[in-house]
């Protein structure tokens, strides 16, 4: 077809299904591993997982975490080490969801759920407070007024963290190198980002990526 | 006016209104057809390109266009402090009113052919389907697009910006180039039909396809003129003028508010008009069957198809075509399309001058072939030449 080609082209795109997915009338499934806002874990036994390190606020490019930890009193811990977080906050204004807070942690204490449609009214809003990043007492992240929450966003909020084995092995050993979350116990492993590996999902989600969304 | 039977015995007051009438529908239809077209593209260039397009103002985002002019009219209007306040002021309505009066000549109805000589009957009076038929209508065209390309070079040169002005001089070097292929595929009908008159163009071309001038002037300068056209109004593949990657936007960058919005309107007002040129010229104009009964009525529509095709084929080059760089458009534009239409002119005035005075055909088309292949010998030999020295310069540079 020479110089004429390119028409014929263009030609058979108008019989081509659209790839368009008009957005906030049609939403697409979210993947497992989706990078969403942040939640703290907390273990089975109710207490929080943060010991107050600030590893995640000195590795975050974005500068967007401030962490203050505080001693544990004796009667009355808040986790189960020496430390704990004392002020935990994270600015979703400047927050870019890269997880290398998730990656740093080393007590699996912060990791991040499926929420991403959430707009706030006011800068104080957008800082995150431990209160509100804190699991509640069921093991699910707290909704927060501004937040639009759809069916399953908040479950498995660690998929990430239990893909890669403890050695860092893109292939899961079949050795459980996690802690226990609160509401849910120690988790199944997913299976990796390894090409030949198939993650079975809960069946929750299961039912979730089989369809689009319709919200309409 | 002067062909128009409306005149013939005297201007009375109903004469007046007809004109008056005719006047508003045209302008009013081109309104509203462009606001269509710019939807229409739109929303044919996201089918070309697997994506929905408009479609939340209105059914099938129809107001979206209307969407846009409101929110135009409601924007500031800002002017740079270095530019000529009255130039920048002008140019706009420079654009806007040569695309209106460009269609005032174009004939969109009428019965032509077998008796009847394209006229309608509007409250007992015969008339023309077109605002004016002067009897220079095809250099009224003419001028109109080089008076538009004031329009974009004071544009760019009074908006005291250096993009602006970039994309005015590389408008008005491009329109210099390909209207002289434009006027020359003109020209060839012209001789074919024998007249400048758009109705006269029209009324050589009634009975049958064949009769067109797309075919009987031998495809050639059609295909030139549509080329020399797109080029004309600045769309792509020939979108230098406002080159987004280079120039911003172009001659308009320094355009906001309802200023903009002039610009914008002219441009695809340009389009449709040169649709409905090329439809006059090479196409018959609203010639087409009747089919049944209202004889006024099919032509226009056959003539509103011929133009819709054409308006697709213009969104068709731009989603297929890449941007030409400059010098590849003034290759094309010299040397290719002009030589081309100028030898093809040539051939077409001899096809019609040995008709008319019935000379050998031996004698006639060998010394057009001689003549041709000397022509040829000497433009190649130029060419080559050109590029040597292009090639030369290249080298020490």
């Amino acid at each position: 077809m020479g110089y004429l080609g390119g028409f014929k082209v263009t030609f058979m795109k108008l019989f081509e299904e659209r790839v368009t997915t008009e957005y906030p009338k049609e939403k697409r499934p979210k993947p497992s591993r989706f990078h969403g806002r942040h939640v703290l874990n907390r273990y089975e036994d109710g207490m929080e997982k943060c010991i107050g390190c600030e590893l995640c606020a000195g590795v975050c490019p974005a500068r967007c975490i401030y962490v203050r930890g505080a001693d544990n009193s004796e009667s009355d811990p808040v986790s189960p080490g020496e430390r704990y977080g004392y002020v935990y906050e994270i600015n979703y204004l400047r927050c870019i969801h890269c997880d290398l807070c998730v990656e740093a942690c080393p007590t699996e204490a912060i990791t991040e759920s499926k929420l991403f449609e959430f707009s706030f009214a006011n800068r104080s809003d957008a800082i995150y407070t431990k209160n509100e990043l804190v699991v509640g007492d069921d093991g699910l992240p707290q909704r927060q007024p501004w937040e639009l929450w759809h069916e399953g966003d908040d479950l498995a909020t660690s998929g990430w963290m239990r893909a890669t084995a403890s050695a860092g092995n893109p292939d899961y050993e079949n050795r459980v190198g996690w802690s226990g979350e609160l509401g849910y116990g120690t988790r199944d492993p997913e299976l990796g980002q390894h090409d030949s590996a198939s993650d079975e999902k809960p069946e929750t989600l299961a039912h979730e990526h089989d369809q689009l969304e319709d919200v309409d | 006016m002067t062909g128009d039977p409306l005149f013939i015995d005297g201007v009375d007051l109903v004469d007046i209104g007809i004109m008056a009438a005719k006047v508003l529908v045209a302008f009013t239809f081109l309104l509203v057809a462009t606001m269509f077209m710019v939807w229409f593209e739109r929303k044919l260039i996201s089918d070309m390109q697997n994506r929905i397009g408009p479609n939340v103002a209105g059914p099938w985002g129809l107001l979206q266009t209307f969407a846009d002019g409101v929110k135009f009219f409601f924007k500031e209007d800002l002017r740079p402090e270095n530019a000529d306040p009255l130039v920048f002021r002008l140019a706009p309505y420079i654009a806007a009113v040569t695309a209106f009066l460009s269609f005032a000549v174009v004939p969109i109805g009428g019965s032509f052919g077998s008796g009847s000589s394209g006229t309608v009957t509007i409250f007992g009076r015969e008339t023309y389907l077109q605002v004016a038929d002067p009897p220079i209508g095809i250099l009224l065209l003419l001028a109109m697009s080089s008076i538009a390309v004031y329009g974009v070079m004071l544009a760019g040169w009074a908006s005291g910006s250096k993009y602006p002005l970039i994309g005015s001089v590389r408008a008005s070097a491009q329109a210099i180039s390909y209207e002289a292929a434009l006027g020359m595929a003109t020209v060839v009908v012209v001789i074919l039909a024998g007249t400048l008159s758009t109705h006269g163009i029209v009324a050589a071309q009634a009975g049958g396809i064949t009769r067109w001038f797309v075919l009987s002037s031998g495809v050639v300068p059609f295909i030139v003129f549509l080329i020399a056209a797109t080029a004309e109004l600045n769309r792509p593949p020939f979108d230098l003028v406002e080159a987004e990657q280079e120039l911003v936007g172009g001659f308009h960058t320094e355009y906001s508010s309802i200023r903009f919005a002039l610009f914008f309107l002219a441009e695809f007002m340009n389009v449709i008009t040169m649709s409905a040129i090329m439809v006059t010229l090479f196409f018959g104009g609203p010639a087409g069957p009747i089919l049944f009964g209202m004889t006024w009525f099919w032509p226009t529509v056959w003539f509103l198809l011929k133009v819709l095709a054409f308006l697709f084929v213009f969104v068709w080059f731009r989603a297929t075509l890449p941007r030409l760089r400059y010098d590849q458009l003034m290759h094309l534009g010299w040397k290719l399309l002009i030589p081309l239409i100028l030898f093809w002119l040539m051939f077409i005035s001899l096809k019609e001058l040995r008709a008319a005075n019935d000379w050998n055909w031996i004698a006639t088309y060998g010394a057009a072939f001689i003549a041709l292949a000397i022509g040829t010998a000497l433009l190649l030999a130029g060419l080559r030449a050109g590029d040597r020295a292009f090639q030369d310069e290249l080298e020490e540079a």
